[in-house]
């Protein structure tokens, strides 16, 4: 194995580590009008996600850095190309950020009120958005052979774009769901558990729509069998986590999630490569594992870094959780603090 | 539309001002997480409750400030990218690998120590939730010190190759980028002034409850804590100052030419306080000036040679072709000269408050003494000011260059990024930063001035376990 090659599976292992992780804090934000009646309802949702989010989010950064040191050529590229929607992640984000901490800080209902409602735009935008934007990277942008994008913001919302980003809200939002049933107990849960089944189905029709759309836009390409494999196993996975979910084995079913997540990012992965960014222009213009990557050096001294941390990063990011683990409930929300 | 907006101008402008605005909140996460930790230290080793109330205090301080770091810095690390899309080839070879380190060996760490401070007091063994807060300390100074080691490369190229082929630079050795003399000293001098802030901000907090006679041992504990730890923390500052200036006439002599204004090559340079003249600098009508300073900053002796702009420009046009190589000389002078003269004034302050709170102080009439702790309010942001203007100062006294020598600015900006684009984004950041700088400072405001909780000495183990699970 090439080391571009193992440096193309590290970006996607970061990056589906951000999707798996920040994606149920993506889902918590959005069902909070859907699951809290009430402030007291919802500082219970944003407390099951309040000691992890910031280090659910960290991922996004270091898989930005990792693509940045890697592929300095990807990174530049997407990130100019795609100017605008990622304009719009960063508002998200830093609005999302604040109002986790600044929501509780005073007790008048409509200061939490407005804060509620940036944490659910600023869960709804990313997921969104990344859901596009990795959509069209798959499919292609004009690209010239400079590598210089050139793509509006409305010419990423094609058919094809808007269901990626449709699919990546509905999988964040069941896996948001799925994470409060399993981090909850009395009324907050029954009503995650509820509202996981009415999500499931559609989930499922349109995340399998997208799956197998993605499958036939690579039917010429040589490995088409691992996109096959990996694609299944999404969809199958999903289907497992709605079974398990409807059964009440909420550790099993947010496991299920995580997995249908984790496979689906790595099917466009793996629809990629070995390009990372194809042109829609000129063959010239299209981005690959090769003309994209950084000096052997530099990705040979990275994947030690890379080798020594990421295991302690695993570990010590799981023993977190496990610090964490119990479940909340109303009763746990003291009324007058603060 | 296109010549409306000019998109290097914008872009400049924005990567300026978000920087700028990053780094309020970085340098009072780093202050903070030691002050808080020393303080859970001493209440750790003492028992004293008194530490534990000051901990929960600055802890929640601390706590309101760092969810603006973390989200202004990941703006910070896609600007590279979305603005500065050429840079970005230009230098990711090597300029990514200290970025990608500080993802992976500190902002992890910070992040998930942070989670198990805040939510993990009744969780985590005493022991364990004390290095906690240790580990977010020692976490935040190792990034600060990775992004340090890129910014140093861009004044101070090391340990790279040009390949001409794929024209960019190359990383040939990670040591040598980590070991740049420009960030073994840029990252003390940085570490000590964010600590004169998080001190700053601790003294005015302690002096605002001290004027009202509330929690006076608490406060006083404070007071002197913070005292403290400015004016030794200006030492520190000073002094790798001294070892960052060295270093920065070694890779850019022209930044120091252009922070005196010094224009002809001069043996035993004056170093000017003051100087009225023509806004370029290029004439002066009077100057207040201390004879041989500059020559004994730049070269440690009292006679040494200090290279002019002139000589200098001369020199990078036979180097690097024609065009001005020289900064904007009335900012890197002034922002020079205001870095250095708020620095020094912050800790002549603490310096004569230690002495007027001395334990023999004499009793001193009621007026005075709420004189003296409105001072300690009011000059609070000076560290921080000073920071800022010194970033402001490296930044701009290393243009035109992007990379000093290698890369100029004018060439690094996005091509494909439109001049409305930058516009949009540009003022988006400005509306939203500025609103949430009214909101934070209003919420530390307000976190300051409850004061530490009450907690009552023997009630501080788990008392109410689960109302400090619940943060949110």
């Amino acid at each position: 194995m090439d080391i571009e090659q193992i440096w193309f599976a590290l970006v996607a292992f970061f990056f589906i580590g951000y999707f798996v992780l920040d994606g149920f804090d993506f889902g918590v934000g959005m069902a909070l009008p859907l699951l809290g009646r009430d402030d007291t309802d919802r500082r219970v949702m944003i407390n099951t996600i309040g000691p992890v989010w910031d280090l659910n989010e960290t991922w996004v950064i270091v898989a930005g850095a990792v693509l940045f040191a890697a592929f300095p050529e990807w990174y530049a590229s997407l990130f100019s190309g795609f100017y605008l929607p990622l304009l719009l992640i960063l508002l998200a984000l830093i609005l999302r950020g604040v109002s986790f901490e600044y929501r509780h800080q005073r007790r008048e209902p409509q200061w939490a009120a407005r804060f509620d409602l940036m944490i659910i735009i600023g869960s709804f935008l990313p997921a969104f958005l990344w859901g596009v934007a990795f959509a069209n990277i798959v499919r292609g942008v004009p690209m010239d052979a400079d590598h210089q994008v050139s793509i509006s913001l409305f010419g990423l919302l094609n058919p094809y774009g808007l269901l990626g980003g449709i699919t990546l809200v509905l999988l964040c939002l069941v896996h948001g769901m799925i994470f409060i049933a399993l981090k909850t107990e009395g009324e907050i849960r029954a009503r995650a558990r509820a509202m996981i089944l009415r999500f499931m189905l559609p989930t499922i029709a349109v995340a399998a729509t997208f799956l197998f759309w993605t499958v036939l836009m690579h039917i010429q390409v040589p490995h088409l069998v691992w996109i096959i494999a990996l694609a299944g196993l999404a969809a199958a996975s999903l289907i497992a986590a709605g079974l398990l979910s409807l059964r009440g084995r909420e550790g099993f079913a947010f496991t299920a999630m995580a997995l249908t997540i984790a496979a689906a990012v790595a099917t466009l992965f793996v629809s990629l490569f070995p390009n990372v960014m194809p042109s829609t222009t000129t063959p010239a213009g299209t981005l690959t594992i090769v003309n994209a990557s950084s000096s052997e050096y530099t990705l040979g001294v990275m994947l030690w870094v890379a080798l020594i941390t990421t295991p302690l990063v695993i570990g010590y990011q799981a023993w977190t959780y496990w610090v964490f683990r119990r479940r909340l409930s109303r009763d746990h929300i003291p009324a007058a603090a603060h | 539309m296109e010549e409306f907006f000019d998109p290097l101008a914008l872009a400049r402008w924005q990567f300026g001002l978000t920087t700028l605005y990053h780094f309020i909140f970085v340098p009072l996460t780093i202050g903070m997480a030691l002050m808080a930790a020393i303080m859970q230290t001493a209440w750790y080793r003492t028992k004293d409750v008194k530490y534990l109330r000051l901990t929960r205090l600055f802890g929640k301080i601390f706590l309101i400030n760092f969810a603006m770091g973390v989200v202004t810095g990941i703006v910070q690390e896609f600007q590279f990218g979305m603005n500065w899309s050429e840079y970005s080839r230009f230098v990711g070879d090597v300029f990514g690998a200290p970025l990608a380190i500080e993802g992976l060996a500190a902002f992890f760490l910070e992040a998930t120590f942070i989670g198990l401070w805040i939510f993990g007091w009744d969780k985590l063994p005493r022991l364990a939730h004390l290095l906690s807060i240790w580990m977010v300390f020692f976490a935040s100074a190792m990034s600060a010190y990775f992004i340090l080691a890129a910014n140093a490369f861009m004044q101070n190229p090391v340990g790279y190759t040009m390949n001409a082929e794929r024209g960019r630079a190359e990383l040939t050795s990670l040591w040598e980028v980590l070991s740049n003399p420009v960030v073994l000293a840029a990252f003390p001098h940085t570490i000590l002034a964010a600590i004169m802030f998080a001190a700053t901000v601790m003294i005015a907090v302690a002096a605002w409850h001290l004027r009202r006679n509330q929690h006076i041992e608490t406060m006083r504990t404070a007071l002197k804590a913070g005292l403290w730890t400015n004016v030794l923390a200006f030492m520190g500052v000073g002094l790798s100052g001294d070892q960052l200036s060295l270093a920065m006439v070694d890779a850019q002599p022209m930044k120091m030419a252009a922070a005196e204004g010094l224009y002809e090559t001069t043996n035993a340079a004056s170093f000017s306080i003051f100087t009225l003249g023509t806004p370029d600098g290029a004439s002066e009508l009077f100057s207040i000036r201390i004879p041989h300073l500059l020559s004994l900053l730049s070269t440690h002796t009292m006679n040494g040679e200090v290279e002019g702009i002139n000589n200098l420009q001369a020199q990078y046009v036979s180097q690097f072709g024609p065009g001005d190589y020289s900064p904007i000389i009335w900012i890197t002078y002034w922002a020079f000269r205001w870095m250095i003269g708020l620095g020094v004034f912050s800790a002549l302050v603490s310096l004569v408050m230690l002495w007027m709170t001395r334990a023999k102080a004499p009793q001193r009439s009621a007026l005075v003494q709420d004189r003296l702790w409105r001072v300690l309010i009011w000059t609070a942001p000076l560290p921080m000011v000073a920071s800022l203007v010194g970033w402001l100062f490296t930044e701009m006294g290393r243009q035109p260059w992007i990379v000093f020598g290698l890369m100029k600015t004018e060439a690094a900006v996005s091509p494909n990024v439109a001049g409305w684009q930058v516009a949009l984004s540009l003022a988006a950041f400005t509306a939203i930063y500025g609103s949430l700088a009214v909101v934070e400072f209003k919420l530390i405001r307000k976190a300051a001035q409850e004061g530490p909780p009450e907690i009552s000495q023997g009630e501080d183990d788990n008392a109410e376990p689960d109302s400090l699970a619940i943060v949110y």
